[in-house]
Parts: C-alpha cells; sequence; structure tokens
C-alpha cells in the first residue's frame, strides 16, 4: 500500500512486516464487501432470465391412452417440446428389451426405461434429440424410421430404435424418458413421476 | 503535416470558443492529417465499407424496431404487415435483411485482405484482435436478428445454435434453460433475442472505435508490407483516400441495390415464411451461408470418424462437444495467429509459399460453406472432414513451418521507392494500380 508517500498518513516500516497494515486489513475487507454487493446486485439480473414462475406451472400433461390402437403412435406438447407416445406391441417390446447392452452407446435397458408389462406396451419418451435439439422423424407410418425402426433425426442423421434409444449418428444420448405417471383408468400424466412402477 | 485549412487553428471566435472547451475540430482535423500508405489499392476500401454497413444497419434497423412486435404470437405477422402495409417497410426491411449478408461480404474481404498482406502482424496484434472480436459480435447479433421474424428457421436455428451450449458437461442443461428461459425455445427467448438484438449493434460501434483508434496508433499497412518511413511514403487520408472510399461505396452500393431491388430472398431460405412450428422441424435445417462453414465443421465431428475417435474419444468427450469445441476454436484460432505465423514479412506478395498456402486456406473455407448446406450424409461428411482438419492444419502446422522453411523475396527499401520504381519485385502490375490513385 502507497501510504510512504503521505506524511500524515505515513506508518514505520515495521506493520507492514506484521502482515499488513489496518489500512490493508480495510482495503481487504471493504473490497470483499464491495464485490459481495456487487454480486448480490447482479443476480437478480441474471437469475430473470431463468424459466419464471408460470413457465414452470406449466409441468404437466394429461393424455388419454384409450383411443390409441396398438401399433399407432401420438406426439402432445409438455413444456413446449413433443413428446413422442407409441403403443408397442409385445413383439415389438420384446424386441427392444432383448438389445444387448453392448451394442448401446448410452446403455440403459428398455425395461429400465419405460418398466414392465403391461407398462413397457406404451413407450413414451421426450421427442428433441438429444444432439441439437431438432423433432426426429417416425412418428407417421411414412416417415423415415432409421435403420432401428425407431426415429431418424433430420437434421443431423442420428437414429433411434424402438426405444428411444441412441444407435447411430451424433447424438450422445437416448431420448429421454420423462417423468410419467400412468392411471388405472389409462390416463398418461407426463410430468409426474409415477408412485411406484409395476413389475411383472 | 496540418494543411492551410485545419480548423483546430481556426481564428473564427466561434469555432475557436469551444474548440478550446472540447477540441472536436482539433479531433475533426485528424482526417486531413492522418497519413496514409500512398500504395493503398482497392482492397483496402473494405474497412471504411462496413462501417457503412454498420451505420445502414443501425438505421434500418431503429426504425424497424418501432414496427416489430418481439411476442412469439405476433411476431411473425408484425414482420408480415411491415412487409406490406408499413410504407417503404418492404424496402427497409429487405436492405436490413441482405445488409447482414452484405456486412459479411464486406468483412470476409476484409478479413482474407488481412489475411493475405499480413496485416496481423506485429504491430497490429492489438488492431487483429479488435476485429476478430467485432466478428464475434456481429455473428452473435446477426444470429438473433434472424430468429426475429419467427418463421421455421428461425425458430430451429435458435434451437440447434442454443442447444450447442448442452453439450457442456454436467452444467449444459442448467444453461440451455438460463438461455431459454424455459423448457425450449419459446416467447422468452424471442424477447431477450430482441433486446439483446438492439443492443449488441451499439456494442459493436464501441469495439469499432477502439479498432480505428488502434488502426491510428499503428497506421495502415500496405500492399508491400513494409512501414512508411516518412514522409515520402504517405498521402493525407483526405482527399485521397476519402475520395477512393468513395467509389468504393458508389460500386458497392450498386451490387447492394440490385440484390435488393432484383433478388432481395435469393440468399434467404424460403422455410422462413413458414410460421415457426415447435413440433414440427423442416426436412432440411441450414443455417444463413456466411454461418455455413462453421456449420460443417460443428457436423464434420461424428462418433466414427477415425480423427474424433484417435484425439477427443478416449478422454470421455462426445462427438457434440468435440463438433461444439471446433466450432468455436475455428474463430478463436485467429487470436493466436499473430504468433503461429512468424515469417517477418507481411506482405504475401514477397512470400512464394504463403502465397499458394493461402490461396488453398481460401478455397478450403469455400468448400466448408459449400458442405455446410448439403445434407448430413455420405460423400458429404467424410469430405467435410477433410475439409475440416485442413482449416485447422493451415493455422497449426502449416503456417509455423512455412514461416520457418520459405525463404522470402527481397523486400523494397521503402513504399516510395517501389512506387515511384513502378514495381515492388515480381508484382510490377499489381503495384503500379495504385499509382494511378495516388
Amino acid at each position: 500500500m502507497a501510504t510512504s508517500g503521505k506524511s500524515e498518513t505515513a506508518r514505520p516500516a515495521a506493520a507492514h512486516h506484521e502482515g499488513g497494515s489496518r489500512r490493508d486489513f480495510i482495503f481487504l475487507a471493504g473490497g470483499a464487501v464491495g464485490a459481495f454487493a456487487v454480486g448480490a446486485a447482479v443476480w437478480p439480473l441474471i437469475d430473470s432470465l431463468n424459466p419464471a414462475a408460470d413457465t414452470l406451472a406449466e409441468a404437466t400433461t394429461e393424455v388419454d391412452l384409450n383411443p390409441i390402437k396398438e401399433g399407432q403412435a401420438v406426439t402432445v406438447k409438455w413444456r413446449g417440446s413433443p413428446v413422442f407416445i407409441r403403443h408397442r406391441s409385445k413383439a415389438v417390446a420384446e424386441k427392444a428389451q432383448s438389445v444387448p447392452l453392448a451394442d448401446l452407446r448410452d446403455p440403459e435397458t428398455d425395461e429400465q426405461r419405460f418398466g414392465a408389462w403391461p407398462r413397457e406396451q406404451w413407450l413414451v419418451v421426450v421427442g428433441v434429440c438429444t444432439h441439437l435439439g431438432c423433432i426426429p422423424l417416425g412418428q407417421n407410418p411414412s416417415d423415415n424410421r432409421g435403420e432401428y425402426g425407431g426415429w431418424f433425426c433430420p437434421c443431423h442423421g442420428s437414429q433411434f430404435d424402438t426405444s428411444g434409444r441412441i444407435r447411430k449418428g451424433p447424438a450422445p444420448t437416448n431420448l429421454p424418458v420423462p417423468p410419467y405417471t400412468i392411471t388405472k383408468d389409462n390416463k398418461l400424466i407426463i410430468g409426474q413421476e409415477q408412485e411406484k412402477k409395476p413389475t411383472a | 503535416m496540418s494543411t492551410p485549412a485545419a480548423h483546430g487553428q481556426s481564428q473564427n471566435r466561434t469555432v475557436k470558443w469551444i474548440n478550446d472547451r472540447l477540441p472536436i475540430f482539433t479531433f475533426a482535423d485528424h482526417f486531413q492529417d492522418y497519413p496514409a500508405p500512398r500504395n493503398l489499392n482497392y482492397w483496402w476500401n473494405f474497412g471504411s465499407l462496413a462501417g457503412l454497413v454498420l451505420m445502414i444497419m443501425i438505421a434500418t434497423g431503429i426504425v424497424l424496431a418501432m414496427h416489430y412486435t418481439p411476442n412469439s404470437e405476433l411476431a411473425f405477422d408484425s414482420v408480415e404487415r411491415i412487409m406490406r402495409d408499413v410504407n417503404y417497410g418492404w424496402l427497409l426491411r429487405y436492405v436490413h435483411m441482405n445488409g447482414a449478408s452484405m456486412f459479411f461480404i464486406v468483412v470476409y474481404i476484409h478479413i482474407f485482405r488481412g489475411f493475405y498482406f499480413g496485416s496481423y502482424k506485429s504491430p497490429r496484434e492489438v488492431l487483429w484482435w479488435l476485429g476478430v472480436v467485432i466478428l464475434l459480435l456481429m455473428m452473435a447479433t446477426a444470429f438473433m436478428g434472424y430468429v426475429l421474424p419467427w418463421g421455421q428457421m428461425s425458430f430451429w436455428g435458435a434451437k440447434v445454435i442454443t442447444n450447442l451450449f448442452s453439450a457442456i458437461p454436467l452444467v449444459g442443461t442448467t444453461i440451455t434453460e438460463w438461455l431459454w428461459g424455459g423448457f425450449t425455445v419459446g416467447n422468452p427467448t424471442l424477447n431477450r433475442f430482441f433486446s439483446l438484438h438492439y443492443l449488441l449493434p451499439f456494442v459493436i460501434l464501441g469495439v469499432v472505435v477502439l479498432h480505428i483508434w488502434a488502426l491510428h496508433t499503428v497506421k495502415s499497412n500496405n500492399p508491400l508490407g513494409v512501414e512508411m518511413k516518412g514522409p515520402q511514403d504517405s498521402i493525407p487520408f483526405h482527399p485521397y483516400y476519402t475520395v477512393k472510399d468513395y467509389f468504393g461505396v458508389g460500386v458497392f452500393l450498386l451490387v447492394f441495390a440490385a440484390i435488393v431491388f432484383f433478388f432481395p430472398n435469393f440468399l434467404g431460405e424460403p422455410d422462413n415464411y413458414i410460421p415457426a412450428d415447435p413440433l414440427k422441424t423442416p426436412p432440411h435445417i441450414v443455417p444463413e451461408w456466411y454461418f455455413l462453414p462453421y456449420y460443417a465443421i460443428l457436423r464434420s465431428f461424428t462418433q466414427d470418424w477415425w480423427f474424433f475417435q484417435i484425439v477427443f474419444s478416449w478422454w470421455g468427450v462426445s462427438a457434440k462437444l468435440a463438433g461444439v469445441l471446433a466450432m468455436f476454436a475455428s474463430i478463436l484460432v485467429l487470436f493466436v495467429l499473430p504468433w503461429l505465423d512468424t515469417s517477418k514479412v507481411r506482405s504475401g506478395r514477397f512470400r512464394p509459399m504463403f502465397k499458394w498456402a493461402i490461396l488453398v486456406f481460401l478455397l478450403d473455407c469455400l468448400l466448408l460453406g459449400y458442405l455446410g448446406a448439403k445434407p448430413a450424409a455420405e460423400p458429404w461428411v467424410s469430405i467435410s472432414q477433410w475439409a475440416t482438419l485442413y482449416y485447422f492444419v493451415h493455422f497449426l502446422v502449416i503456417l509455423p513451418i512455412l514461416s520457418r522453411i520459405e525463404t522470402p523475396k527481397p523486400l523494397p527499401h521503402s513504399i516510395a521507392e517501389a512506387v515511384l520504381k513502378g514495381g515492388g519485385g515480381a508484382a510490377a502490375g499489381a503495384t503500379a494500380k495504385p499509382m494511378e490513385k495516388a
């Protein structure tokens, strides 16, 4: 600290050797308080950019599963993004379950993702490619579903299997399974975790 | 150096009264006094052209903002209203829309001028850095501006680019949700992009002032790459280069007007005239042409690329993250360019090997631009992988080695000597040209 130049504040040099003068302490303490104050003042500006309360409130979407026939696919909107629902036949589900984990980039069994029969017949995934956020094709019967019978992302060529798992292309992870509940009267609530996953 | 008409020395009492309190007239004299190399050719027009386009963009943008509504329900229609109902709205929007393309054309030529004539070398490193900062700010501004009409390409472009940040390990999702203000691109995203799109041009303006300040401290480079050594090497900026710049402005505005009036949508994507649909991705997403080379670099990183597997894969970086890092690195490498090209000779005219290297690099950039518009399928993927590799090899391998092994041609002793002789070594024809103007 440049105290030596001013006579009224000049102190013996020894004060510095003892680990700093009182002025140093005040300088550091003042700096710390100032930094905290700036941080506290800036934080509301930064946090205001996070999802607002009304955005967070749009957290669940309900779908009646009864009219969806086996083999049909339906897309619904949840938190502004599409969610893919497919009513899988037992054969399709079993095929997805039989894929060895070694073949998967993001290893996850079909059962870990969707549970066991009869829950497994409902495939529910967020329909947003985990690469850069495009919507993969495959919900319409005429769409290109890729080599693995699931979805094909038109943007950068990622391919997903009938469990929504990444098999080929640039996407790093599987299509995520959102938290969801299937009620007794076959209603799907996306955005709400099932209390207890039914097992076979 | 001052000319007789210098206002700073004016005897007019009002001028003097103001100038003593705010030396604005002395500052204005700088244009007349500022010594510029006498041999600047037309490649040196593009700096002032970039400044002109910035002014056009700010002027049209301010007025467009008075008619535009930044709301995801209303934005698309408000742009259509500008096109159909607002007086001269179509003109303002087409000028602004194509002005972005013109800005990038001009700036890319300006950058390649710097590459070829070694304008990034000592003592112009900070000047070069500020230029790279301006480029980055321009890219952010252009990207956010493209989102505002809220068409299909606006929406999906925004989605893909903001998703780049989800590649960051651990905090990726938190960051993207913070950027979006929601769980996907939506109204909050549009609002903040509008705010920032209005702000950033003024930040660019500030950095441009620093860029010019740095320029006027170290002075212009020139086609010979030899520093000015005295008054015989320079001419005053005004009127010699103001008049030359005006001629360039005339040619530039002819091209600009031809695009605005005859091909206003040539550089755009038809899909952006379809309102944004968050549930349907267009079959073929492409960025605006000026982002295509970077987009090609981003996409070239696939899980099965041998280069990716050797360099990135084993330390747990995904192909997605590697692509994002490479895309940012393709610009950031420009910051260290002054230390990668260690040759003391600036101008490519005296560097027989560098001359070819920079030409091949230019072709590589054009090839990347072409590939960025192609679908992500073979053979385009393999070609973009080689082109991406070459992009970085040029900077990190070729330039450092070339600087060591190359024998440059002898430099002229001074600008005046070369110019008055009518030739600088082998480049006789090229140096003769600026003489006609000088």
